[in-house]
């Protein structure tokens, strides 16, 4: 009989969240971590503009607090977010953020030597501290220091495809060893999935290329519920044609966003906040530029830097100036950059309660791919780095104690390695390559551009419907697709599991969006273009049953403060 | 050949089904501006052949997966233009590290290096808010915060291709600068001890092919060379 590798905390994910979770469960028992690539390959390292806390370090902010952060990022989330998580969030902020600068964060500082903010988008004042433009770089290689330093045991470049679960209860995962081919069995008492979102789903993302949702998927398959996956969110500014992230920064810093008659067109759209206005509004406002006939060879817009001046580009946004020069060769000190809206962030996913807990016991989801739901229908800038620190520690936390009430339990029984060695067995057969005519690229490409087409920034009725039966002949299709033998370093292998992650997912996004019949934050429907509190002031929590995805509501939480018209 | 097209010659060995037999294998891609190595292999496994293999996540230089030997350089194929070459352009793992397939190394000893210099802050104290440090001191760690741990430095380094087992290497070395140099750290000489034989900074031979291929323009040789004054003057 095979005996598995036990941990009682394992987390899947080596991004901010799971590392984090893991830095925590260790102070009260052995954690590991298992990740698709070495943990600073993560997607955490791509974040930029920064991370928020009410420090008050800014002139301008000197009185901010944790209220001022929750109300923001509530009207943000246009009223979707459930407000108790939103108070855990803010309420613990300045302190994830004075950790991380104790641990060595080389943040950037105020004259005083503080660590600097900046204003980000919904905020209207600076809350946003960062590292230069490259702050989850810099919170990302922190908390791997962290875990190097805390010893904690990483499992890297495992794919993770099945989690093995028992009476609702999870008992162990299943995963790939990419760089020996071999496939491994895992023990645990408590599973943290921290495995990120889905923006590769869309064609066009700013996401790295690992992105594809497969954590949520793994959750999704095996029983539990996803919430608000409809809710995805456009970034007004990625890079046209390669879309890489710029970061919201460059407008915090005071970048300009001009239409193709050299027009500052926020104005029409919010007056007060002009380019600061969040994210879902500013990127409507130049796809409708765009579709209207003012976008610059009718597919972008231009993001302004010049008037900044070479030194300020220089300090605050050296990111910003090195990818316009590497990818698209142009100077932003002299030039304007051409940007338009990417996908960029899963505000929906794997539905778990304020201590990570799903409905598998034992299983918890934290980060991206997780929806607490903090975010609601629209994330604010600075939020996302934010809930991967303080949910991180407060999921590991829970994650820990509930191994410590497990292990003084029996000890694993014959029935738990019997099912792992079941499950092992059967996912083994998965692994074997498949004869078939359908390629891999042509479906995740089509996937892709109906996804961008008929569920991204504006959607309406008919097309979704259309989007629901295009992703179900591409499912069809993946059933034909031909995948090479071998599991060493597999790429095509990978991209055949990402791929039906990716499917699934998509079926959710778009009859989520089909069904929810009002605009909220991301998700805007031109045939409902008003926000509809009655019948939809609501989660959508969407299920995987033998018929199909169902859709069910729950209410949203909500303590202090009450939906109000979203102006800016 | 037609001008825009390039042929990418890229170094092969399958552990699977090919026993150690290596080969070089070559292919035609069309090419668009703006084109990077990266896009010109995904393009080939998604379209020409899925049985290669390569390492990749941000696409943008920040996740430092994607390191490279192109046309013996070491670099990254996120950020490197297609059209930067022209004709031939011969693609290979990074080199003195062992193969796992095709292009994809084996970084283990890489990271092993990491581990081993205490690669995280010391703190002097813990104070209630965060520590105050100066703009002027952040930029004494500016650009080596930077690093993206992509290991470029270590396969440019002549002395780490000949020497592995000997010598810790210049990543970690920058590293263990970028924590003596932060001024909230106080374990500078704790790694100094770590690194003051002949495996850590007297095997530096100053070859400055770390500092010419860093693509996060890091001056590590520099940084090495501090952190031998150092040795003597603390």
């Amino acid at each position: 009989m095979m005996q598995p590798i036990f941990h009682p905390v394992l987390v899947i994910g080596g991004g901010l969240a799971g590392l984090r979770a893991a830095i925590e469960a260790k102070k009260y028992c052995d954690a590991a971590v298992l990740s698709m690539v070495y943990p600073v390959r993560s997607h955490s390292c791509a974040a930029q503009g920064g991370i928020n806390a009410p420090l008050g370090n800014a002139p301008e902010g000197i009185d901010d607090s944790w209220e001022k952060h929750a109300y923001d990022t509530v009207k943000g989330s246009d009223f979707l977010a459930d407000q108790d998580a939103v108070e855990i969030l803010t309420k613990e902020a300045a302190e994830r953020v004075y950790e991380m600068e104790h641990w060595g964060t080389p943040f950037s500082r105020t004259p005083e030597g503080r660590i600097a903010q900046r204003p980000f988008g919904g905020a209207g004042f600076p809350r946003t501290c960062y590292a230069e433009d490259t702050t989850g770089h810099a919170l990302l290689h922190t908390i791997n220091e962290q875990a190097i330093k805390n010893n904690i045991k990483v499992y890297s470049e495992r794919f993770v495809l099945s989690l093995v679960v028992r009476d609702k209860k999870i008992i162990g995962v299943i995963a790939l060893n990419r760089l020996t081919g071999k496939l491994e069995a895992y023990a645990a008492h408590s599973v943290v999935l921290a495995t990120g979102g889905a923006g590769r789903i869309y064609a066009e993302t700013t996401n790295s290329l690992i992105m594809s949702g497969y954590g949520i998927s793994l959750a999704f398959r095996a029983g539990v519920a996803l919430k608000d996956m409809e809710f995805m969110q456009f970034h007004p500014t990625s890079l046209y044609r390669t879309n890489i992230l710029l970061t919201e920064g460059s407008r915090g810093e005071g970048a300009y966003l001009l239409n193709s008659k050299g027009e500052r067109f926020m104005q029409r759209y919010a007056p007060v906040a002009m380019e600061l206005a969040p994210r879902d509004i500013v990127a409507r406002a130049i796809a409708t530029e765009i579709l209207e006939g003012r976008g610059v060879n009718n597919a972008y817009v231009h993001l302004d830097l010049r008037h900044l001046g070479e030194k300020k580009i220089n300090e605050r946004l050296p990111g910003v100036r090195e990818l316009c020069l590497s990818f698209i060769g142009l100077d932003p000190v002299k030039e304007l950059i051409p940007v338009q809206p990417a996908q960029h962030y899963t505000m929906g996913g794997i539905d778990c309660n304020i201590n990570g807990e799903t409905e598998i016991t034992g299983l918890y989801a934290v980060g991206e791919c997780a929806c607490v739901s903090v975010h609601g229908a629209n994330r604010l800038g600075g939020n996302s780095l934010l809930e991967t620190l303080v949910f991180g520690k407060r999921v590991g936390e829970f994650a820990a104690a509930f191994a410590l009430q497990e292990s003084k339990k029996s000890a694993m029984d014959e029935g738990i390695l019997d099912l792992i060695e079941q499950e092992y067995k059967k996912v083994n057969e998965k692994i074997k390559g498949k004869e078939g005519k359908e390629k891999i690229a042509s479906i995740r490409s089509d996937l892709g551009k109906l996804m961008v087409k008929k569920v991204g920034i504006f959607r309406q009725e008919d097309q979704l419907r259309e989007a629901l039966d295009e992703i179900s002949a591409l499912s069809e299709m993946f059933e034909h697709v031909y995948v090479s033998r071998g599991t060493i370093y597999n790429l095509e292998l990978l991209h055949a599991f990402d791929l039906e992650a990716m499917l699934a997912l998509a079926e959710v996004i778009a009859k989520g969006a089909l069904f929810r019949k009002e605009s909220r934050g991301s998700h805007y429907r031109t045939d409902y273009p008003e926000r509809d509190d009655e019948h939809f002031l609501k989660h959508t929590i969407a299920r995987c049953t033998p018929d199909g995805v169902k859709i069910e509501y729950r209410d949203v939480v909500m303590t202090k403060f009450k939906p109000e018209k979203r102006v800016y | 050949m037609p001008e825009n097209t390039i042929n990418l010659k890229i170094f092969r060995f399958d552990p699977e089904n090919a026993g150690l037999d290596t080969h070089y294998q070559t292919y035609t891609v069309k090419t668009e501006p703006g084109m990077t190595v990266l896009e010109a292999l995904f393009d080939i496994l998604d379209n020409q052949d899925g049985t290669l293999a390569f390492r990749y996540s941000c696409r943008w230089g920040i996740c430092g997966s994607c390191a490279v030997s192109l046309n013996g350089k070491c670099r990254l194929a996120c950020n490197t233009q297609v059209s930067d070459y022209s004709d031939t352009l011969t693609i290979e793992p990074l080199p003195g590290l062992d193969i796992i397939k095709d292009i994809v190394v084996d970084l283990e000893p890489f990271f092993e290096n990491y581990r081993k210099i205490k690669p995280y802050l010391v703190p002097k104290g813990t104070p209630d808010k965060e520590n105050i440090q100066m703009q002027e001191d952040v930029n004494l760690i500016e650009p080596h915060v930077k690093c993206i741990l992509c290991a470029i430095c270590e396969a440019s380094c002549p002395v780490s291709w000949t020497s592995r087992e000997k010598y810790i290497g210049p990543m970690a070395l920058t590293k263990v600068y970028r924590f003596n140099r932060d001024t909230r750290d106080s374990g500078g000489k704790e790694r100094l001890e770590i690194v003051g034989d002949e495996t850590g900074v007297w095997r530096c031979r100053t070859i400055f092919r770390c500092t010419e291929y860093c693509p996060k323009k890091i001056p590590i040789t520099e940084a090495i060379q501090f952190l031998k004054r150092r040795y003597f003057t603390d």
